[in-house]
């Protein structure tokens, strides 16, 4: 029996369509539905009342702009770092490059319960960082970086930072050597290369990897709750307090639609301006 | 053709400087955590500071009663065998179909497969818990690893099709036009090609349903307790030392088979595809 190629995806897909589609598809129905409790789907109960209830509270506003808004502090502290490391890494030999390559996606490969623990012991108050601080005599007394949004900050940066490195590193390592002799033999600076040459070559890479980083950031829920702590609320902790902790399931689905649409939105624009630059740099 | 030595100079140059010192920087950093947890780990003291005051195996040895976790180390365990098994398969046959399809079918089938990368993970797990008691099921193994292969198979799917992209189809007609059947050819000639990428997936989604909380948060519960979600409530509720040293082992078990994966898959080549 002969198999036509492309049919090989269909049993992915059905396993996609029943344990991926039709449970968002249901999420999004039972969002729809008034009163606080799931009580199977029903066309007359449908209504806005949680979308609403959601939006009216300025409590919930504000959670879902700090959310956004720590993906791109996460997203932009990210790329200043892991571009640099991407190119280094893609120029580096063989060996080397292995090496680096492996000590890069050590943080990603470690459970991140492990590496947001381990951050505990180094933000804490007496942790190497305060101790650090305190010899430098930058400061007298302990600084809290624990609960803060810094320090949520500083460890989603380090805890992402393989998403951003990988995808650069790709695309700057299938770089054409000659694209950057040339630009050097008309008489561009190393840094003048890099913006006009190098940087637009890389953007799909970019690209992919601020996307990536983003939408990890965003969701990031034992960071976000073990460093932010109790008082910094992002909206996956709000989504599993109204779930499981006030078992308000409409509500729930309805904030967790509201959080999906706002994401992919912010992927679907940066996609946007992604393919802008991208056919600037070609004209 | 002229060698491109020139532009690998040993030249020191300001962007050279710059990215050098940033990289340097940021190496530190990614690489402190880990440190930091192994040496924690041995400390021979109730509590965990850095550097520790003494070293000893105590709470390694404390692990020995921790029965709890030890479970949960099991249940996860065996949620990441399945998971990677039927991701593998899967994804393996998916990226076969994608590579060999017409360009609009595959582009809109990737952008579904990829999708759970960036859709926000804890929002999909919530909606797998309303779907399942929605049709009368109730949450356990069999129904966790359907929902991490949704989270996990991305990765398999984009090794393999990297490793498929290297594979001359040339190969394969050839062996068809010498009377191979299709499973034949796929065994003698594609799976060998292309067998360390689909092993670089499979390594990929093994860990990264080890460290699943977002899908498990929600489907898993008391007798299927995982560990990545006993290790956070533990830390959440009371820093008990021993999270410690099971960290301790978490982060020497990952680099033994990180470094295994270098050897037999050439792993740092499959991801840099």
């Amino acid at each position: 029996m002969r198999i036509p190629e492309n049919r090989l995806a269909l049993p992915l897909a059905a396993l996609f369509a029943v344990c991926f589609v039709a449970p968002l598809l249901v999420l999004l129905a039972l969002s729809l539905q008034a009163g606080s409790e799931a009580q199977g789907l029903s066309l007359s109960r449908i209504s806005f009342a949680h979308y609403r209830d959601f939006f009216a509270d300025g409590f919930n506003d504000r959670i879902l702009a700090q959310t956004l808004l720590l993906g791109f502090k996460v997203t932009a502290v990210c790329l200043l770092f892991g571009f640099p490391v991407a190119w280094i890494a893609a120029r580096a030999r063989g060996g080397w490059q292995s090496t680096l390559v492996l000590l890069i996606v050590l943080p990603i490969l470690t459970s991140v319960v492990v590496r947001t623990f381990s951050w505990i012991v180094i933000l804490g108050r007496h942790g190497i960082v305060n101790q650090l601080l305190q010899w430098l005599g930058l400061t007298g007394d302990p600084v809290n970086l624990l609960f803060t949004e810094t320090g949520v900050v500083i460890v989603l940066a380090q805890v992402q930072m393989p998403l951003m490195v990988l995808p650069i590193m790709t695309v700057l390592s299938k770089l054409d050597p000659n694209l950057l002799d040339a630009s050097r033999a008309l008489g561009a600076g190393p840094w003048r290369t890099l913006r006009q040459v190098v940087v637009p070559l890389a953007a799909p890479g970019i690209l992919a990897g601020c996307i990536l980083t983003y939408a990890a950031s965003v969701t990031a829920f034992v960071t976000q709750t073990l460093i932010g702590g109790a008082r910094l609320v992002y909206m996956p902790l709000r989504i599993y307090q109204e779930a499981m902790g006030a078992n308000n399931w409409p509500y729930a689905a309805a904030i967790s639609i509201v959080f999906m649409i706002a994401v992919l939105a912010v992927i679907a624009i940066a996609g946007k301006i992604g393919n802008l630059t991208r056919s600037r740099a070609h004209a | 053709m002229p060698s491109p030595k020139p532009v690998f100079s040993r030249r020191i140059d300001s962007v050279r400087l710059v990215f050098g010192t940033m990289t340097g920087l940021a190496l530190i950093v990614l690489v402190l955590p880990t440190v930091v947890i192994l040496a924690t780990s041995f400390t021979s003291s109730e509590s965990l500071q850095f550097p520790p005051q003494g070293y000893s195996l105590r709470w390694y040895r404390e692990l020995l009663d921790a029965d709890q976790m030890r479970q949960a180390a099991w249940n996860s365990l065996v949620l990441a065998f399945w998971t990677m098994l039927l991701s593998s398969v899967l994804g393996t046959a998916a990226a076969l179909g994608l590579s060999g399809a017409k360009p609009r079918w595959t582009r809109a089938a990737d952008m579904l497969f990829m999708s759970p990368l960036v859709l926000p993970a804890l929002a999909f797990g919530f909606a797998a818990l309303v779907f399942l008691y929605g049709v009368g099921l109730r949450p356990g193994l069999a129904l966790l690893v359907l929902g991490h292969t949704v989270v996990c198979v991305p990765f398999v799917i984009r090794t393999t099709l990297a490793a498929l992209s290297q594979v001359d189809p040339a190969l394969r007609d050839a062996s068809r036009s010498l009377g191979a059947g299709q499973w034949r050819t796929f065994r003698k000639v594609t799976l060998p090609l292309i067998a360390k990428g689909v092993g670089a997936g499979a390594f990929l989604a093994f860990m990264s349903s080890f460290d699943n909380v977002p899908v498990s948060l929600f489907l898993a519960d008391e007798r299927t307790e995982v560990l990545p979600i006993h290790l956070w409530q533990q830390i959440s509720s009371n820093l008990d030392v021993r999270v410690a040293s099971a960290s301790g082992v978490i982060v020497l078990s990952t680099l033994v088979l990180m470094l295994l994966a270098e050897r037999f898959l050439g792993l740092t080549r499959q991801l840099g595809r």
